[in-house]
């Protein structure tokens, strides 16, 4: 036996068997510094506050479609949903700032009181503060562990790990594939967006979650400071995400869903139990979404049920396909790239285009560019701009006479698979 | 020889046309069988249903000294209980190389969590190696298996099933789109495999299953039409009629 092929079938060290990972994580912890460095908080003051804040919120976006990714690029669900998980996380973690804020502010205004205020009082006034606005004066049973990080924290894991898990298991136990998986998740992530919007769902309906920049006893501290720490944070997230798709992806468990993705049946005459494999794809990337939302919303401020909105969904799997399915990467690239254009696009900073007759105005029409694109990278550059890597390690695209590399739906296409 | 499975009274119809017609099947332990029949006799159908992948109508399918019956479980389980399957047009993962291919075949736990915590091991690796070299793509290993010839493909597939080291192998037209000379391998290979387990043929060719030498169970429209030897069956008028004479 020959140690090179021997080599070749053993499995090596992670970053040997996918430099791409050191790389990444070089540029990434690059990334993050030159940002501290260039803020206002921290640094030189060159970046404004709002722009890290884009930035940060950018790398929770990477996050995500790193996840979906995953269950799409690697295991073959075109799930349309994941959008929810990822505003599940954010509600989850929204609850707790808002409530623990609401607090202080409450106390102190009793404080001013002869008698010290009831643990009661104290309770009816959050609830009075937060409720509000959608007519209600008491807490709602949802709200029951907002009082404490550490359970909202496990609810950002928990919920959409449930919620995956649950669906998951309807769905793919009776063998739910292709457009109508894709179907079904968008009914669950619609469903989920509609009973937000009813101001008797306890999050407050169409209002949402306001004030999230605002970490509660950290009120002197100015947002120029937080807005960094919330960058370390999401960069570690993407960091650590990364890393744990890196090793799910390398190893047999890898081979097993890609294989999955190309042709489920075969996998199953093997031995495999294709719907535990999935359900652990569904579960482990709705958790990874949920993370990812649950440091976007503190940074965004604000979260209400439009951002679960079925459209969402449907976003971040243009994302993926943009930045390249199938190669982890091209997932972060396609979401930074897209939604930083996005940002340009419809803040108002893109030149308007005089056409003399007509003008175009990018706040409109960014979203028919985007549609565009989405379709011409679909035809005619199926790898993404991932794809621009394989020009300079020049590896080409089987010739297949277009053939699929699989028969299931979500199998790879000539173009998008590399010999 | 006590049965390794037993098919009996087996029916399956598809919009009311039958398929499968009250077949009923023994395989021994360590043997080696060949199954053919004309076209639409009913032979893919027949493992479709022994490997779960159709359920039948009626009848019964038992395996193993527990006589366990295949019909409750699913796919999975089955090929985890020891039934292993080559499919009649090669389907092997064409975007992985020829070593995960069999690595993925080779007997292991299928459990997830197993799975993602699996290093290959030295043994592991060398078996690989082996099982390459059987199959004569040794030079292939880190090719992917989308760019093999057709032939190479069957033989891969091959090469998983012996990977998978089941207790039944059911093959489908191992010897389509092989050389003469590769198809002589093809026969050595599977003889010799039958004399661990139990070996399933289905083939058209007669001069690949004369070479096999066993007993051979003629298929015609989803029923047992003879058995015997191969001489036995060519001799047999009824099978002359529907399938030779032709
Ligand atoms: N899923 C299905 N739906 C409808 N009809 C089917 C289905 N599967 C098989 N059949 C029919 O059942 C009959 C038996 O098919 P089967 O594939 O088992 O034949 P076979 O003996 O393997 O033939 P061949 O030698 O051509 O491979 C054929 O007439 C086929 O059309
Ligand atoms: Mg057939």
């Amino acid at each position: 036996m020959s140690e090179l092929s021997a080599g070749a079938i053993r499995r090596k060290p992670l970053v040997v068997q996918y430099p791409s990972l050191l790389i990444f994580l070089g540029c990434l912890a690059l990334f993050t510094v030159a940002v501290t460095v260039l803020s206002e908080g921290f640094g030189i003051g060159v970046i404004s506050t709002s722009f890290v804040k884009t930035l940060g919120k950018t790398l929770c976006l990477c996050l995500v479609a790193l996840a979906m990714d995953l269950v799409w690029g690697y295991c073959g669900i075109l799930s349309l949903g994941h959008m929810a998980f990822f505003g599940i996380g954010g509600y989850a973690i929204g609850m707790w700032l808002m409530y623990a804020r609401t607090e202080l502010i409450v106390i102190e205004s009793l404080a001013n009181q002869a008698l010290p205020p009831t643990a009661q009082e104290i309770s009816d006034g959050i609830a009075t503060q937060i409720f509000g606005v959608v007519g209600a004066s008491e807490f709602p049973p949802i709200w029951a562990f907002s009082h404490s990080l550490t359970l909202q924290l496990l609810a950002v894991i928990l919920v959409p790990g449930l919620l995956a898990l649950v669906f998951g298991w309807l769905a793919f136990r009776s063998r739910v594939t292709g457009v109508y998986l894709s179907i079904l998740t968008q009914a669950m992530t619609l469903a989920l967006s509609l009973y937000l919007f009813q101001n008797d769902s306890g999050l407050r309906g169409n209002n949402g979650l306001s004030g999230l920049q605002n970490l509660p006893g950290l009120g002197d501290v100015p947002q120029s400071v937080v807005s960094v720490w919330f960058l370390w944070a999401s960069a570690l997230a993407l960091g650590l995400g990364y890393l744990a798709c890196v090793a799910i992806v390398s190893g047999k468990f890898g081979s097993v869903i890609r294989a999955i993705r190309d042709d489920e049946a075969r996998v199953r005459f093997l031995g495999y139990p294709v719907e535990a494999y999935k359900l652990f794809i569904f579960t482990f990337t709705a958790i990874l979404a949920g993370i990812a939302g649950a440091l976007y919303y503190p940074q965004a401020g604000i979260i209400n049920p439009a951002e679960i909105a079925p459209i969402a969904s449907i976003y971040l799997a243009v994302w993926v396909a943009i930045g390249g399915r199938g190669r982890l990467y091209g997932a972060v690239i396609g979401a930074a790239f897209v939604s930083l254009l996005s940002t340009w696009f419809t803040g108002g900073q893109a030149p308007d285009v005089n056409l003399g007759f007509y003008t175009i105005e990018w706040v409109n029409w960014w979203t028919v560019l985007l549609g565009l694109s989405f379709v011409a990278v679909t035809l005619f550059a199926p790898k993404g701009i991932g794809g621009l890597f394989d020009l300079i390690t020049a590896k080409r695209s089987p010739d297949r006479h277009g053939a699929d590399l699989g028969p299931d739906a979500g199998a790879l296409r000539e173009k998008e698979a590399e010999t | 020889m006590s049965a390794l499975l037993e098919v009996s009274g087996v029916s399956v119809s598809f919009d009311g046309f039958k398929a499968i017609n009250n077949l009923s099947f023994q395989i021994g332990n360590q043997e080696l069988r060949a199954v053919i029949g004309p076209n639409g006799a009913g032979k893919t159908t027949f493992m479709d249903i022994i490997t779960g992948k159709t359920k039948p109508d009626e009848g019964r399918v038992v395996w193993g000294d527990k006589s366990q019956s295949l019909l409750a479980m699913s796919e999975s389980k089955i090929a985890q209980a020891g039934v292993g399957r080559k499919f009649q047009r090669p389907t092997v993962f064409e975007d992985q190389s020829v070593s995960e291919n069999l690595m993925l075949a080779l007997k292991k736990s299928r459990n997830p969590f197993s799975v993602l915590r699996f290093k290959a091991s030295a043994e592991d690796a060398v078996r690989v190696e082996e099982l390459a070299s059987e199959i004569g793509l040794s030079g292939a290993l880190t090719r992917k298996a989308g760019e093999l010839s057709h032939g190479q493909k069957q033989w891969l597939e091959i090469g998983m099933l012996l990977a998978q080291d089941p207790k039944l192998l059911l093959v489908d037209e191992p010897a389509a789109g092989m050389t003469p000379s590769e198809r002589e391998h093809t026969t050595d290979l599977l003889v010799e495999a039958a004399k661990t387990r139990a070996v399933v043929v289905v083939e058209h060719d007669m001069e690949f299953v004369r070479r096999l030498d066993c007993k051979v169970t003629v298929l015609h429209e989803g029923s047992v039409l003879a058995e015997g030897s191969i001489d036995h069956v060519t001799s047999d008028d009824k099978v002359i009629e529907v399938y030779l004479g032709r």
